[in-house]
């Protein structure tokens, strides 16, 4: 048994820290205020192959391991949670589906632009009446020659603004209801493609979501993604793949907030003695240093787990579930130990607590992972007599 | 092109540093790149993606300046040497790591040589010079613009805070001052590609040096942290009393008046 990251992985993240130390921090509250990434920051990010995280290196991309994945996304995890959501929409979500479903040609036109970051990518599922319940959807994709002409509507989409690459679940034969979707590639130039109004969210500043529309939108046949009556399992997929990533990033942004913890409660003095002094305090701090350590565990081998091409339903909704529950707790106690600074918008506290609260809810609610973990006790338990 | 850059292996001055035993403690310390060596780097392999020709980086240190070596290929640099003296050598100075590289340099042909100004831990900037002065090439320090055509070389330099423009040839050595240049970050995919680049390691022998070639010529009597910096005084009272009471301690307590 070895906990130690690979040296060149362990290369790689430092390398990531100091870039978000020194290039993202110190435009956090500027993306906060305008709700807005600066330009220079994604063009420094481009060429820093962070777009590329999660493409093969044959494509242009990093070729990564989950383990590496999970290292850099701990590291993006630290800063300005719009922007992690920028970088981690894209190289999650964004991608994943062509990168493993895609053919050879869908990989040879999409991944090398994706990686380099010039195409952003996005994943579009959810419609106003089909979240959790992905199996609801109402789009439509109707076979007409060459073409698939799409109809209906989605929501909530991440990164819909900045993308260019859609994976686009639709139903293509109503009457086989999950069995009867399919997944896309869509491209925002396709006619037909109209990119709706831009949600206004509680967190998660400078990155964007919005409503899409396709109106008789227009897809060559060569851009169906995985089989015809896939698209239910592929978008199963592509989130399973994601969870790892996501608890990486919650662990990340809880070893920030311990760290503005520890540095204030010896700073701040209050009946004449640093409140780290106080134990209130003192057990806070060791609640959170004990949640950071048990995520930090259940992510890397989880990601391990990925690699060693092992079965890890069970296990990555559990690091995603403990990992969203765990950063709102530790956001929590953060505020908490900050006291009224903590409430300052002059203050990054507020930002982690607010940007926290989305965690529990996109690429599977905890509810559902909860559902999903119970099933696959349910499988594994099915053999056991009692 | 021939470029070379010379690079050192520094504590980062902006941690915490503590001294035992009369040395920089390396527990807890963060190791770096010299900071004027990263402009080096850039301004290298700029000149190297301009007038084409290759990078090397070289450093005299121990295996752990692998590190800062590979950070230097992930930058950009085409290959890297270490230069480990670490067992065969006790007391080293300045003296010792100019006369190391130089014995490196001599049969390398160098149109180019980058060093930082300074190191920020020892602070003495006498490596790059005294390495050109045993090569016998000329030498600029603390550069803030290089312009190459043909054999012709144009340097503006830091002259404490003026400029003064210098014309000359190669091959040249240069030390890099702040403002020359932005050092890029390592790129990821650079940080992939620098496995696979070149890294040398050679010992005293290889150089055919003694140790008593390179022994240091200077001794290190001690080494201490500056003094704590003590809080500021506000004076208070009438404006008048608060100037003599100023003038007095101008005189009695700081002695510059």
């Amino acid at each position: 048994m070895d906990f130690t990251l690979p040296k060149e992985i362990e290369f790689l993240k430092e390398n990531v820290r100091k870039f978000v130390k020194e290039v993202v921090d110190p435009v956090a509250m500027e993306i906060e205020e305008n709700d807005q990434i600066p330009e220079h920051i994604i063009e420094k990010s481009k060429e820093m192959g962070l777009f590329g995280l999660s493409i093969p290196e044959e494509y242009g991309g990093l070729g990564l391991s989950m383990v590496g994945k999970c290292a850099i996304y701990e590291e993006l995890g630290k800063t300005h949670n719009g922007y992690t959501t920028l970088i981690g929409a894209h190289t999650g979500i964004g991608t994943v589906g062509i990168v493993e479903l895609g053919t050879e040609e869908q990989k040879r036109r999409y991944l090398p632009k994706m990686a380099t970051g010039e195409w952003i990518g996005a994943f579009a599922l959810t419609e106003p009446g089909a979240g959790s319940n992905a199996a609801a959807l109402k789009t439509t994709a109707v076979r007409k020659g060459d073409r698939y002409i799409i109809n209906g509507s989605k929501h909530y989409i991440t990164n819909a603004v900045e993308a260019h690459v859609f994976t686009v679940m639709a139903v293509t034969d109503p009457s086989k209801g999950a069995k009867g979707i399919t997944s896309f590639i869509v491209e925002k130039d396709f006619p037909g493609f109209i990119l709706g109004k831009v949600e206004r969210k509680m967190g998660l500043r400078g990155s964007h979501s919005a409503e899409i529309f396709f109106d008789n939108l227009e897809v060559p046949v060569e851009n169906v993604l995985g089989k015809e009556g896939e698209g239910y399992v592929n978008a199963l997929k592509i989130l399973a793949n994601g969870r790892a990533g996501l608890a990486a990033r919650n662990l990340g942004s809880c070893i920030r907030l311990l760290e503005y913890c520890m540095e204030y409660a010896q700073q701040r003095e209050q009946f004449g003695k640093p409140i780290f002094e106080q134990q209130a305090i003192q057990h806070m701090l060791a609640e959170m240093s004990m949640l950071i350590e048990v995520l930090r565990s259940i992510t890397y081998r989880v990601a391990w787990m990925t690699d060693q091409k092992m079965r890890v339903v069970k296990e990555a909704a559990i690091a995603k579930l403990f990992g969203s529950e765990v950063y709102n707790k530790i956001a929590d106690l953060a505020v908490q130990i900050h006291g009224g600074l903590g409430y300052m918008k002059d203050y990054p506290i507020e930002r982690f607590y607010r940007d926290a609260r989305i965690t529990k809810i996109y690429e599977g609610t905890s509810e559902i992972q909860r559902n999903i973990i119970a099933n696959e006790l349910r499988k594994e338990y099915s053999k056991v007599r009692v | 092109m021939n470029i070379f850059v010379l690079m050192k292996r520094t504590f980062d001055t902006e941690e915490k540093i503590t001294i035992v035993d009369g040395k920089v403690s390396e527990e807890g310390a963060e190791f770096i790149i010299n900071p004027y060596d990263e402009y080096a780097i850039e301004e290298a392999i700029q000149v190297r993606d301009k007038h084409g020709g290759e990078v090397t980086v070289v450093t005299v240190g121990n295996e752990d300046a692998e590190k800062e070596l590979r950070t230097a290929l992930a930058m950009g640099c085409d290959k890297a040497v270490l230069i480990n003296i670490e067992d065969d050598v006790e007391e080293q100075d300045q003296y010792t790591t100019a006369k190391v590289l130089a014995e490196y340099l001599k049969d390398k042909n160098p149109d180019l040589i980058l060093a930082g100004n300074v190191a920020i831990d020892g602070g003495s900037g006498q490596v790059g010079p005294r390495v050109a002065e045993l090569l016998g090439i000329p030498y600029v320090t603390t550069i803030t613009k290089l312009d190459i055509d043909g054999n012709k070389v144009t340097v503006i330099r830091d002259v404490e805070g003026d400029e003064e423009i210098i014309e000359t040839s190669l091959p040249l050595l240069v030390t890099a001052q702040q403002g020359l240049n932005e050092p890029r970050y390592p790129s990821l995919p650079g940080i992939m590609k620098a496995k696979k680049k070149p890294l040398e390691e050679l010992e005293l022998d290889d150089l055919d040096l003694e140790e008593e070639d390179v022994e240091a010529k200077t001794k290190t009597i001690e080494v201490f942290l500056p003094p704590k910096r003590e809080a500021g005084k506000i004076l208070e009272g009438e404006i008048a009393d608060q100037v003599k009471e100023l003038v007095r301690l101008l005189r009695s307590e700081a002695k510059v008046v």
